[in-house]
């Protein structure tokens, strides 16, 4: 068979893109599956295969069931302060009462968060965090809060704080999102409910919501799945302290690799996280299709 | 009583808009203002947004520091080779999904997609094994090489959409001039496609130039080091010298944010397509 013939064609243009994807996506993969079937992978020359027996070990992990709860609260909280914000801001970027110049620099403003790495993101929130810092300064004007509060070495706030940087970082991708959803949406169907007297509210919530619903549900899946495997900001603002307060999954496995060096269990952790957001990207894809057609 | 309705509307909606701004750009205002003020006046009670002591000192200590211009430089090589990596790699992908039907063409798009669901943590495991076998370990190649992993999905797709616009008469007229389907695509496609590399471009650039997770396992030297971990690498480092991690981290925003500024609309684009992480 001629190699360089009509068949082969399209898999000749594809070819950089299986090989990079091969080596760099498929074989790691395999690669985690298979250290998490025995003990001391990389580690030893010949590791023992213990079947699914690290599986076993994780899930009586207290330390892990921790970070899976911490996680939970984390994912819940950032995806719907994302939503709220997100269509907040939204509307008010979509608002009839600012002129389009008004509106163009304010989205600007709006989007600036999302632009910044996550280190910029990490250390400017320390700052703003310490002790002596502004946030302190501006809280001082309520008397009842302490004018020296360590925000994210005490152990019961600052799992909160970290998910309201999060939250900070990750809206402008739902305001954006939602923003070109709104312009898509007719200007009769709010001039007839207007005329049928629906007040804005009403509007609001049988107009504009289910409009914006494939919408809505497609953003909030990929958020679910980034914020699930949020490790950078976290990492760098508390290193998942004090004392595992904030210490999210993707951190927790992290810390058993590269700090332990126990990549078995890392990767026994790493495929549990890989299941759960290949399942919740089936759906994603899914819900793509429903929405296409 | 109408007009009264709307005039108290306007200033509920105006002093949203202006709250939101402020919750928004307030600790962007705040870096740059530290980035200005000497080490000591940093944590100045009140503070203020800017002081006496506002000069370019610690931008100069970052620019006269030649480890920390290393960081920059490293992040430029290895941002400007993924992008031209990816859009190559990526262009020649999207040309195979948009100009022929083969099989498995559904399993492959769909392998592509899924690319983003698989969380990078997963990935590094093994590729620490993986990189060090291939000798790779420490050099610009392993950036290069694992960022465009992550890089490639956006493009294929969005320049298969981009291709699929394009008529497929553009590349026969080539052909019956006795080109080839491969100058069809570097000398036709390709100068078309122009907008629509751009923002790929930008959107690779930017995920590449922030980029941390990867770079923090399989970067060791300090001379290998890019800027997010440059900028981390400080707050462990001496003492925190505030003023001068502010300045570092403005200079390493500067590149994207310049790209985010010229071009807005490309960026508001790709965001709404939702291809790309946040």
């Amino acid at each position: 068979m001629d190699i360089l013939g009509k068949k082969t064609a399209p898999y000749r243009y594809l070819l950089p893109t299986l090989i990079l994807m091969t080596v760099f996506m498929v074989v790691p993969i395999c690669m985690v599956i298979g250290y998490s079937l025995v003990d001391k992978a990389v580690v030893s020359k010949n590791p023992a295969f213990v079947g699914l027996a690290n599986y076993g070990k994780l899930f009586s992990d207290t330390t892990y069931w921790s970070s899976v709860s911490n996680t939970i609260i984390f994912v819940v909280v950032s995806v719907i302060a994302h939503l709220v914000l997100g269509m907040l801001f939204a509307l008010l970027l979509n608002s009839k009462y600012f002129t389009t110049r008004t509106k163009t620099i304010a989205r600007v403003i709006y989007i600036l968060p999302w632009v910044f790495t996550a280190s910029v993101v990490a250390i400017l929130w320390k700052l703003m965090l310490q002790p002596s810092g502004i946030v302190n300064y501006i809280l001082s004007i309520f008397p009842q809060i302490s004018r020296n509060t360590e925000w994210l070495s005490n152990r019961s706030i600052a799992l909160a704080v970290v998910c309201f940087i999060n939250i900070w970082c990750g809206y402008p991708f739902y305001m954006i999102s939602i923003l070109a959803g709104l312009q898509g949406i007719s200007e009769d169907l709010y001039e007839s409910a207007a005329i049928d007297g629906a007040t804005a509210v009403k509007r609001f919530k049988y107009i504009t919501v289910p409009q914006l619903r494939p919408i809505l549900i497609s953003i909030a899946m990929l958020d679910f799945i980034w914020t699930l495997q949020s490790f950078n900001v976290i990492w760098m603002l508390t290193g998942g302290g004090p004392v595992n307060a904030t210490q999210t999954v993707s951190i927790y496995i992290y810390k058993l690799a590269f700090q332990k060096v126990n990549y078995s269990m890392a990767a026994t952790a790493a495929t549990v996280l890989l299941l759960i957001c290949v399942v919740i990207a089936i759906f994603y894809v899914k819900q793509q299709k429903k929405v296409r057609e | 009583m109408v007009g009264n309705h709307k005039k108290r509307m306007k200033v509920i909606v105006t002093i949203l808009l202006i709250a939101g701004g402020a919750f928004a750009s307030f600790p962007i205002l705040w870096m740059v203002s530290s980035s200005f003020k000497s080490n000591a006046s940093v944590f100045e009670w009140p503070p203020k947004l800017f002081d006496h002591t506002a000069s370019l000192a610690s931008y100069i200590a970052v620019i006269t520091d030649s480890t920390k211009v290393r960081f920059f430089v490293n992040s430029y090589i290895v941002s400007i080779c993924v992008v031209a990596g990816t859009l190559f790699v990526g262009i020649l992908a999207a040309y195979a999904f948009s100009r022929f039907d083969f099989p498995g063409k559904g399993i492959f798009n769909s392998l592509i997609v899924s690319v983003q669901a698989i969380p990078p943590i997963v990935l590094l495991i093994p590729y620490m094994g993986l990189i060090v076998a291939l000798g790779l370990f420490n050099t610009y190649y392993a950036l290069i090489l694992t960022y465009m992993i992550t890089t490639l999905p956006y493009c294929i797709l969005m320049m298969t959409g981009y291709f699929n616009t394009l008529s497929r008469e553009l590349d026969e007229a080539v052909m019956i001039d006795g080109g080839t389907r491969w100058k069809a695509l570097w000398c036709i496609l390709v100068p078309i496609s122009l907008p629509g590399m751009v923002s790929v471009g930008m959107y690779t650039f930017m995920q590449a130039w922030n980029e941390y997770l990867f770079a923090l396992v399989l970067t060791q030297t300090t001379e290998m080091r890019t800027v997010p971990i440059g900028i981390n690498l400080l707050m462990g480092q001496h003492a925190y010298d505030w003023s001068q991690m502010m300045a570092m981290s403005v200079l390493g925003s500067i590149p994207v944010l310049i790209l985010f500024v010229f071009f807005q609309k490309y960026f508001i684009a790709g965001m709404s397509s939702g291809g790309i992480k946040g």
